[in-house]
């Protein structure tokens, strides 16, 4: 066993509005510079839709991920002898059309325009050349379902149903959508990691957190083909690529997450989670309709003594371990199993894990002899898109976690109104397999948590990461000016 | 995996290091964005070396109880984008001149060294003045010193004052609760200086009429925390989960405790994606919906079978038991109104009699009067205005009879109006006999009279529905369906489900309600049927329960004091302030555009002629007349002009000078300026706008305010009407163009007011300036800082008011050196003795009444001016809060004592040999309000309720004695938002870990509600509206094409589609403010599209992204289109609201000239019923009562744009 520790997350989809909140903090915290105008480490999109950049999910298109070689993991875009043979030439990678031109407006124009026969308006320009351009896309275009004759029936996902299916997604009072808010997925096995040809990727020791070197990139860019999610950039300005960082300075700090924090739906959880790195290759290895499952399989439980005591002989700290025991993440990931891992078929294992949406009934006349919340039945959207999404096709999975979403709620509306008939509630908890008493912590962790519970940062120990590079007889890391000296002193 | 490495080696990390010095700040500071959202979410703001960096949501709100989802973190991604403007090329940097005034003030200047004769010579010379007025909006800003504009700005007033009189001066600021002291500024220059407030919450059609009518209250509503307790949340008219950002997840931690969520709307909403239930309801039919659920629930839940808890509240909180006197009407009967303790020999010589209502009792089995109603409000004898059910004369117990059905004396056939269907119905009715002053008469519970309008027959005979499936009988689930689109049994599924959950909580139902609803021409109706479903089932006044009403209702917690120091009731009384929608709907002209047949089609009514003819502007100046509405300018000359010459004419007292005003008027000598609109002498002429986009965001009919305020280029195609329509008002040939010598804007961007004003002042964002902010989605106030100095030469609101105010101070000192005596008119208050002045429908003009200032006519007040003086008074608090107290929702209590803690431990100023609490300072003003509010201050609080207990007679102290204590500062809000106190002045109840839901106070402690029974009305006992034929809760059809004749004007280039024209709060701004900044225009389309479905937009030729042109008679916009199976067929949505400075081609069909804002495509349509004063609930007060600029009954025409866009 070979314990290690991640900082992991859990997005409650049934919670998420789509404000893109997330987004502006990660932006102006992180992107708002020259070379990574195009560039949002944290974007949310409208499902179905085509996403940002169009089409992300389209691994024929793109290429990213992991395959299945010979029992073992393999790059879908090859492995370095492939890598090399593409180093200067590499089809499968985005362009800027893929993402959007940036754009700003002639502002000034409104100051400055001379008195004439007409009102002045500020011009839309390219924030690359400074030209007047036509707006054609942007990081969020299908927004709500903008454009869904064009973006929506693009979704690659759709290709799982029926072309009836398909068609009455887009009839409106059978159409549906939710948000999907994506960042890195800080992966256990990061495709990213594998394809640099300069090893300047990595996942940090203490948390997981993965991180492009900003001094060891050298831009060949494999790793923007390589990430599935289409989750590392080129910063045209440096030369170098750059990604989310799961705003390790905060979480340094204790700080949650510059998108964590600014989570205004109170979506977002964040917790340690244990797992053991001798099991990924296997994990990654098997079946698609396994690969859920599989993930789960690698997670150890940190309550376990002996899982504990691993760690410790891991290197794992005793704050971690105790961020890992109050983590929560483990609880709706593996305890409860209602945070599914986003296109596991991928094989990367990635490490953000999402509650699926309680999806909108059918509207009309229909209703009229409907239950009296969500059913599954009744879901506007078919299972096998979603199952798509978090199941790597299993739908089981997905069902799974649906039957504990409405159970839960049928389990306190049994409790706090007693409309419905009594057996309503218990049935449904015993099908979804809840006892009463975890149906009450999942609905307080859902709707009661506060920031404290709903983030768990571990103590990360900065001073161990500094000593090797301080002076001990001074002021231990707050010097007089740099942090790091310039280049050259 | 072998590739996969776990980095540990601190020197190969040492380049971390970069990202950690992207994230270090200096410092943090609390602060909030002051934009018209109702958020309220308290912000840290990142400042480093200097610089604001950037700014993350606060945590740390104190929570209300563990078992309550805590606010935190509260923020949006609007809010969150707002430290971009700061340093944007969008930011007004310096002061900016219209370049055509700046030539010519200059070149004036050089000829007069006074500047006020400066001022004089342009605008007194037609041809100058057009110069500059027709160069507005076109470009040539130039930027000046703040010397020269403040001298401008100052000498313009001035000349204003001396030609024309203070009332020609008016301000736009909306909202004050999302800073309140930056409206203050500006509203408190005005009203030391005469000059006028325009309000905004009507005008913004914010304003929901049905909360006064019910409730005689403007609006109060549940925090967005109470939700949480809430266990049917029905959403209509409003889109949570897009524009209530911060509070939607109470919705989903709700659902996850088993509340149910249903959302009515028209199109697949964000909310609705959200909702277990979408009733996609055709749009603006809300009221049809629910009139039927009503009929559900009367039949099922007190007809069929009756639910205890649901008798037991109508009959102790609503008017239900309470007897309406039945009149004749040819063969049949109608409603008339209530039946008033004086008709009754029992209750001969009670005072105020006529406003004293009848309930039958059980237990005596006659006509009784209960205490709490109008009459006990304002009778000498305190202490008998409560709810206890005990009748007011001799303190019996009480028991209501709801229903004379099976005790009654007779059935009468009682006729009621169906207008959609062009049709009357005659239903019985259960009546008793009661012997009054008149002889007999015929009199009906309004509990009956609820039945027979719904037409839940109970038994009884006539034209009531045969059962839900009969389609032709009003307010049938069968009935409804032609209007909504909703099938019936949706509807008795969401009866069954809302009223069985109420049933089972004690009315723990809510509705979460909006502009969707609130913005069309009927909405109160609309609102009423979706009260009334509340009020059935016992839910208003609970946790969990109520209409909660979400658009514009900023909730302005300390408002006692805060009105004081905010229309400088500190120093004089009473305050100009005026309701915006009639001021715009007659001075921008757009009653010019409207005939009189134009209102009888809007508003349908069973017997036309009387009361409800003419043309909407004989209603309006009919209100002001009668003292209904306030309107300014008030008289055809200026109020200083009026006392001279009453004083010339001998009056030497302030009662002769209002005698003197009273003859003329009567003799037609003199006249209201409303009566002849476009005459010179009726003008407005200088505009300050602060905190607002009054041009174009808030301007309904924006094209009439450029041509008829502005005189500058417009796109009207829209033809004059009112030729030979209007009785009431002077009709000149000549429609005035460009009234408005000035326009001032104070602004930190660079928004479509501030490019059409003349004098643009940079304003200081809100990270720059000190202030405070409360709102009605959470129940703290916390505050603005600066954690900035304000950039460039920005300085706060409060720094320009006051330094405008020295600047006319100084130039006063020359020209109105002596302190002026000015008449200030003013309409029948609410929450005054004025609510028992007119029960009847009397017009002293036509001789129907004497002209009695304050009862039949405007209240007349002489108030004397010191402008020299005005600066001083400016940053002083005046000495009538200390002798006067403070007063709000007609209660007054003392705080002579805590005026005299400020003046003893705070900052003071002297002058005239006294000292008074500094003002100086916007952080010195806060801290006065803080101390003297009763929200905030435990003995205030003490003592206002000691104040009510009074009048209301039951114990209510023992609310504030616990928090007695409390003393909030500026400095303590700065630490961590506060929560506040419970007050007299609000409804609520928050002690002991409880969410704020309105009505609480009243249903628990028996405070009456401000109404005239003291209950909540679903009968509006009013003349007015019994001839409008909406006293009881009533379906009017919604106005269609034929009716609005959007398109007379309109050319028609095919292909096109006609769309019902919705302008929805969007995504990506708050109003403007937002919308035009970089972060949201890049996460949206680069623009504010049209969003259509994608069959109409097949229809046309459209793709998703085409450029459209969206045209009508008002004017045009151009934009791209948005083409989504979302949107249902036949309307199309513009989200609130876009800037015409951002991106905006130009407009083929309207001579190429720039394409419009939103609203280049409406104008208003105000509605008559709203215009009733001086009775009971329905009496005026500012952002209160009023007709509304609704602006959803509107169609336009939309085409693509042919080839590329012109710029």
């Amino acid at each position: 066993m070979n314990v290690r520790a991640q900082i992991s997350s859990v997005f409650h989809l049934d919670k998420c509005i789509g404000c893109h909140t997330c987004s502006v903090a990660c932006k102006n915290q992180w992107t708002d510079r020259r070379g990574v105008e195009y560039a949002w480490w944290n974007d949310v999109e409208t499902k179905p839709g085509a996403g940002y950049p169009v089409l992300w999910e389209d691994q024929e298109k793109y290429r990213g991920g992991w395959t299945v070689e010979g029992g073992r993991p393999a790059l879908r875009q090859g492995g370095p002898g492939a890598t090399l043979a593409r180093l200067f030439h590499n089809p499968a990678l985005p362009v800027l059309k893929d993402y959007y031109e940036p754009f700003t407006y002639r502002y000034q124009d409104l100051f400055d325009a001379p008195a004439g026969d007409d009102q002045p308006t500020a011009r839309p320009i390219s924030l690359l050349d400074g030209r007047p351009i036509d707006i054609e896309s942007g990081p969020n275009w299908d927004d709500d379902l903008g454009g869904s004759p064009v973006y929506a029936a693009q979704d690659p996902g759709l290709a799982r149903l029926t072309a009836a299916e398909r068609e009455q997604l887009f009839e409106v009072e059978r159409l549906a959508f939710f948000y999907l808010p994506r960042i890195c997925n800080h992966c256990l096995n990061p495709a990213c990691v594998a394809a640099c040809p300069s090893g300047a990727i990595y996942k940090r020791g203490e948390d997981g957190v993965v991180l492009v070197s900003q001094d060891k990139c050298r831009s060949w860019r494999m790793c923007i083909s390589a990430c599935p999610y289409k989750k590392v950039y080129y910063n045209w300005s440096t030369g170098k690529s750059e990604k989310c960082i799961l705003c390790y300075p905060r979480l340094e700090v204790g700080e949650a997450p510059a998108c964590f924090h600014t989570c205004v739906g109170r979506i977002r959880y964040l917790g340690v989670l244990l797992y053991d790195a001798d099991r990924l290759a296997a994990a990654a290895s098997r079946p698609d309709a396994e690969l859920v499952e599989a993930q789960r399989e690698v997670l150890l439980d940190p309550a376990d003594p002996a899982v504990a005591a691993e760690a410790r002989a891991s290197g794992v700290s005793e704050q971690v371990l105790e961020a890992a025991r109050r983590s929560p993440v483990w609880r709706f990931v593996k305890e409860w199993g209602l945070a599914l891992p986003l296109h596991a078929e991928w094989r990367t294992l990635p490490m953000l894990f999402y509650v699926p949406p309680l999806l909108p009934a059918l509207a009309g006349p229909a209703e009229g002899d409907g239950g009296f919340f969500t059913s599954l039945e009744r879901a506007r959207l078919p299972l096998r898109y979603l199952a798509g999404l978090f199941g790597a096709g299993n739908t089981e999975v997905v069902e799974a976690a649906y039957r504990k979403l409405i159970a839960v709620r049928l389990h306190r509306r049994a409790a706090q109104v007693g409309d419905l008939p009594p057996a309503a509630a218990a049935g449904a908890l015993a099908a979804a397999g809840l006892t009463p008493r975890q149906a009450d912590e999942i609905y307080r962790l859902t709707a009661l948590a506060s920031m404290p519970e709903r983030v768990v940062i571990p103590g990360l120990a900065r001073e161990e990461q500094t000593e090797p590079t301080a002076d001990p007889q001074r002021q231990y890391a707050a010097g007089f000016g740099f942090l790091r000296p310039p280049v050259g002193r | 995996m072998s590739w996969i490495q776990d980095l540990v080696s601190p020197r190969e990390r040492a380049w971390e290091d970069l990202y950690r010095n992207r994230h270090q700040h200096d410092k943090v500071v609390r602060s909030t964005h002051g934009v018209n959202c109702t958020g309220g979410c308290s912000w840290n703001i990142h400042v480093k070396n200097g610089v604001v960096a950037l700014e993350t949501q606060a945590l740390d709100y104190p929570r209300i109880s563990c078992d309550v989802p805590g606010y935190e973190p509260r923020g949006c991604q609007r809010g969150i984008s707002a430290s971009w403007y700061l340093y944007s090329p969008l930011r007004v940097k310096h002061p900016y001149l219209r370049g055509a005034l700046m030539d010519l003030w200059r070149a004036a200047r050089a000829e007069h060294a006074d500047p006020v004769a400066a001022w004089a010579s342009i605008v007194d010379d037609p041809a100058s003045r057009r110069r500059y007025q027709e160069a507005r909006g076109k470009g040539g800003l130039r930027r000046t010193t703040w010397e020269e504009a403040l001298e401008l700005v100052a000498a313009s007033t001035v000349h204003t004052l001396k030609r024309h009189g203070p009332d020609r001066i008016i301000g736009f600021s909306p909202i004050p609760a999302m800073s309140m002291l930056s409206f203050a500024a500006g509203s408190r220059f005005l009203q030391l200086l005469g000059g006028v407030n325009l309000s905004f919450y009507d005008w913004y059609c914010d304003l929901p009429n049905a909360s006064p009518e019910v409730w005689g209250e403007q609006t109060d509503v549940a925090e967005s925390a109470d939700w949480y307790h809430s266990k049917y949340i029905v959403s209509m008219g409003s889109n949570v989960s897009m524009t209530r950002t911060p509070d939607v997840h109470f919705v989903a931690e709700a659902r996850h405790d088993g509340a149910k969520f249903v959302v009515l709307s028209p199109d697949f909403s964000t909310s609705a994606k959200y909702a277990d239930w979408w009733v996609p309801l055709h749009a603006g039919q809300d009221g049809a919906f629910w009139l039927a659920v009503d009929h559900v629930i009367l039949k099922e839940f007190h007809a069929d079978r009756q639910v205890p808890f649901f008798a037991d509240y109508v009959g102790r909180y609503s008017d239900a038991p309470f007897l309406v006197e039945l009149e004749r009407e040819g063969e049949a009967w109608v409603p008339g109104r209530m039946l008033p303790a004086s008709q009754l020999a029992r209750y001969a010589g009670e005072e105020h009699g006529d406003f004293k209502f009848l309930l039958w009792d059980e237990a005596s089995d006659a006509p009784r009067m209960p205490q709490g109603t109008l009459g006990f409000r304002w009778q000498h004898a305190k202490g008998r205005w409560n709810l206890e059910l005990k009748d007011g004369s001799d303190g019996a117990a009480l028991a209501p009879r709801l229903s004379f059905l099976g005790a009654h004396d007779a059935r009468y056939r009682v006729a009621f109006a169906e207008h959609a269907e062009g049709k009357v119905a005659h239903r019985e009715v259960p009546v008793r006999h009661v012997e009054t002053a008149r002889g007999r008469v015929a009199v009906a519970t309004v509990y009956d009279l609820l039945f027979a309008r719904h037409g839940v027959s109970r038994g009884l005979g006539g034209e009531y529905a045969k059962d839900y499936d009969d389609a032709e009988a009003a307010y049938t689930p069968a009935w409804q369906e032609r209007y909504t689109g909703v099938d019936r049994k949706d509807v008795i599924k969401f009866a069954r489900e809302w009223a069985t959950t109420a049933e089972r909580t004690n009315g723990k139902c809510s509705v979460i309600i909006g502009a969707g609803v609130n913005q069309w021409y009927h909405a109160d109706l609309a609102y009423r049927a979706a009260i009334t479903g509340l009020v059935l089932c016992g839910c208003v006044g609970r946790n969990g329960g109520g209409l909660n009403h979400y658009v514009g209702q900023e909730k302005l917690a300390p408002v006692a004091p805060w009105a004081a120091l905010a229309f400088g009731l500190d120093w004089a009384k009473p305050a100009r302030l005026q309701n915006a929608p009639s001021f715009h709907y007659v001075h921008s002209d757009q009653w010019r555009y409207e005939g009189a047949a134009d209102l009888s089609h809007l508003n349908q009514v069973r017997a036309p002629g009387g009361f409800t003819a003419g043309h909407t502007l004989d209603h309006q100046v009919r209100a002001v007349r009668q003292g209904w509405l306030p309107f300014f300018p008030q008289l055809d000359r200026s109020p200083f002009e009026v006392v001279r010459q009453a004083e010339a004419a001998g009056a030497r007292t302030d009662q002769e000078i209002a005698d003197w005003v009273v003859r003329q008027l009567r003799e037609k000598k003199l006249r209201f300026a409303v009566e002849d609109p476009d005459a010179p002498s009726s003008w407005p002429r200088v505009w300050f706008i602060w905190r607002g986009n009054a041009l174009l965001a808030s301007a309904k009919g924006h094209e009439y305010f450029l041509r008829h305020y502005l005189g500058t280029h417009d796109a009207i195609a829209a033809g004059e009407a009112a030729r030979g329509e209007v009785k009431e008002a002077v009709w000149r040939e000549e429609a005035p163009r460009g009234k408005l010598d000035l326009i001032v804007d104070l602004n930190f961007r660079m928004d479509t007011s501030a490019l059409y004003s003349d004098v643009v002042l940079p304003a200081a964002t809100w990270y720059e300036k000190d202030d405070l902010n409360t709102t009605d989605m959470h129940s703290y106030i916390h505050p603005l800082q600066a954690a900035v100095p304000p950039c460039w030469e920005a300085r706060s609101d409060w720094d320009i008011f006051k330094a405008v105010a020295e600047k006319v101070s100084e130039l006063a000192r020359v020209h109105l050196p002596r302190p002026v005596r000015d008449l200030v008119l003013s309409p029948l208050q609410h929450d005054t003795p004025a609510e028992l002045a007119q029960r009847e429908l009397r017009d002293w003009a036509k001789g129907e009444c004497e002209p009695v200032p304050g009862k039949t006519m405007p209240g007349l007040a002489v108030v004397e001016r010191d402008y020299p003086n005005l600066h001083r008074r400016f940053i002083s608090l005046g000495p009538v809060v200390r002798k006067a107290g403070l007063s709000a929702h007609g209660l007054t209590w003392p705080v002579a004592d805590l005026y005299d803690e400020l003046v003893r431990d705070r900052p003071t100023v002297e002058w005239g040999g006294e000292r008074y609490p500094s003002l100086e300072k916007a952080a010195q003003a806060a801290d006065a309000i803080l101390h003297l509010a009763p929200e905030t201050n435990g003995e205030s609080a003490w003592r206002a309720f000691k104040a009510e207990e009074e009048k209301v007679g039951l114990p209510l102290a023992d609310l504030a004695e616990k928090t007695r204590g409390v003393r909030l500062t500026f400095a303590d809000l700065a630490r961590q938002p506060r929560r506040l106190l419970d007050s007299p002045c609000w409804t609520g109840l928050t002690g002991g870990g409880r969410t704020y839901s309105a009505y609480c106070l009243n249903v628990e402690r028996l405070v009456p509600w401000r109404t005239l029974t003291g209950r909540q009305h679903f009968y509006l006992d009013h003349p007015g509206f019994l001839a409008f034929d909406e006293a009881l809760p009533t379906y009017k059809a919604k106005p269609e094409l034929a009716v609005l004749r959007d398109l007379d004007a309109t050319a028609d280039r095919r292909p096109s589609v006609t769309l019902n024209y919705l302008t929805p709060h969007g995504k990506w701004g708050i109003h403007s403010t937002y919308g035009d900044n970089l972060r949201m225009l890049t996460l949206s389309r680069g623009i504010h599209p049209l969003w259509m479905n994608d069959e109409d937009a097949a229809g046309i030729g459209v793709a998703d992204n085409d450029w459209v042109e969206a045209v009508n008679d008002n004017g045009a916009v151009v934009t791209r289109a948005v083409v989504s199976a979302r949107i249902p067929r036949g309307l199309c949505l513009l989200y609130h609201s876009p800037e015409r400075t951002v991106g905006v081609p130009r407009a083929p069909s309207r001579g190429n000239r720039r394409g419009g804002g939103h609203n280049s495509l409406t104008r208003v349509r105000l509605k008559p019923t709203l215009m009733l004063g001086g009775y009971g609930q329905f009496t005026y007060a500012v952002n209160y009562w009023g007709p509304t600029g609704n602006n959803r009954d509107t169609f336009v025409r939309v085409t693509k744009l042919e080839g590329a866009p012109r710029w």
